[in-house]
């Protein structure tokens, strides 16, 4: 193998390695945050659920609007496929597996969250949820 | 397209809601919209403002509403149509600035308005471009059931309709 054929491997290895890392950093550290406010909130706080998470997305609920009464209303039934808002808007699958861009922002993650949950919940969401959904799409 | 009508029975004595179920429901569209004369209406350049803007809905093209229609909407985020589209202070700065510099009554967007703004009292600020009298006048042809259909559902949805909303043009 040529020398530069070698640095370009290396290159490209670390490249490779570099670049899950960076995407995956931005949604642990929202994940510890959401870990550390939990536990202050509930001492007894065990760990995000994934399981819980799948609930939280697909569950029907009345206090918020009612033409989007869950988070699938939007997102779609399926997520690691596309949704579509109520005005027409396709929106991206939202399962890192198959989008793995997402929750790279937690500016983004958090002005979502707000909006959504109050649309669908007609509350904020809590740490524990936001952090029991994240490791659902994260797990999917 | 579901086996389900959207519409009322005694409608499928008409040809045209036969040649619905035939064609399909976006095509008939694209066939009705293809009769009229083309306009163009530039789309959101801005990188910030289509993401911010065009989440919810078409990045609605800033020609299409006067300045102080911006201005106002600009300044009632927290409540945008019942939803939350508040966005941090910087940010919505850029954003009104933009949408004001192109606006269909200054300088830039001026060109690209056509008539779409006529009517318009100018003390009024307009909140809906399908509010707009000149755009009621374009769209009196639709049918209800049209608007109801389950791929429009609002006034709003203009890609329903407008495949091309999304690059400036509304004559597809
Ligand atoms: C009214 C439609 C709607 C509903 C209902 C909805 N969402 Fe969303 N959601 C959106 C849109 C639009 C976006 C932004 C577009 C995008 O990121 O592709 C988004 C983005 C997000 C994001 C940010 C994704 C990222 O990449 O950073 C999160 C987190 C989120 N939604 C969570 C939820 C949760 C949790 C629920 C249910 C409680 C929910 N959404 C219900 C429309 C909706
Ligand atoms: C239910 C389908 C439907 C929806 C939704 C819809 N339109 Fe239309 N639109 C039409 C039809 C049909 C025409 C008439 C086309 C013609 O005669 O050329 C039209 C005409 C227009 C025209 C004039 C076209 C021209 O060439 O001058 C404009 C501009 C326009 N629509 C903008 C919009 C905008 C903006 C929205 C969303 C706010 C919207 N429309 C939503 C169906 C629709
Ligand atoms: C969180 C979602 C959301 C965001 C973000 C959002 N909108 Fe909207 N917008 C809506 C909803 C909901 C409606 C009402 C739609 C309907 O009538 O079906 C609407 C309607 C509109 C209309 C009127 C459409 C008509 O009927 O002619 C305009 C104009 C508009 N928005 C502009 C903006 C601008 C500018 C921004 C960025 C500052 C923005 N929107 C961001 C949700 C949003």
């Amino acid at each position: 193998m040529q020398p530069t054929a070698l640095r370009r491997l290396a290159a490209g290895i670390a490249l490779g390695l570099a670049l899950p890392l960076a995407a995956a950093a931005p949604r642990d550290d929202l994940l510890a945050a959401y870990a550390a406010a939990a536990k202050a909130a509930n001492p007894a706080f065990a760990g995000f659920s994934a399981e819980r998470g799948q609930t939280l997305h697909t569950r029907q609920f009345a206090g918020g609007k009612p033409d989007t009464p869950a988070c699938t209303s939007c997102h779609g039934p399926d997520v690691r496929g596309p949704g579509r808002t109520p005005a027409g808007k396709a929106v991206e699958a939202m399962a890192v597996s198959v989008n793995p861009s997402r929750y790279a922002d937690p500016a983004k993650v958090e002005k979502w969250f707000k909006r959504n949950c109050n649309e669908v919940l007609g509350r904020e969401c809590t740490p524990q949820e936001k952090g029991d959904w994240l490791s659902f799409m994260s797990a999917r | 397209m579901t086996a389900r009508t959207p519409f009322p029975p005694r409608r499928l004595a008409r040809p045209l809601a036969l040649a619905l179920l035939v064609v399909g429901f976006s095509a008939l569209l694209l066939g009705r919209a293809q009769a009229g004369g083309g306009h163009y209406y530039p789309p959101v350049a801005d990188p910030v403002v289509r993401e911010e803007c065009g989440s919810c809905h078409l990045a609605f093209a800033p020609s299409m509403l006067p300045a102080r229609s911006w201005q106002k909407m600009m300044g009632e985020l927290q409540n945008h149509f019942g939803d939350d589209a508040s966005v941090e202070p910087a940010t919505a700065r850029r954003i009104a600035d933009y949408l004001v510099a192109n606006a269909g009554d200054s300088a830039a967007g001026r060109p690209y308005a056509g008539k779409l703004l006529r009517g318009v009292p100018p003390e009024a600020a307009p909140q809906r471009i399908s509010e707009l009298p000149k755009w009621r006048k374009e769209h009196r042809e639709v049918p209800d059931w049209e608007w109801r259909h389950k791929e429009v559902r609002t006034r709003a949805n203009c890609l329903a309709c407008h495949t091309a909303a999304e690059r400036g043009y509304y004559d597809d």
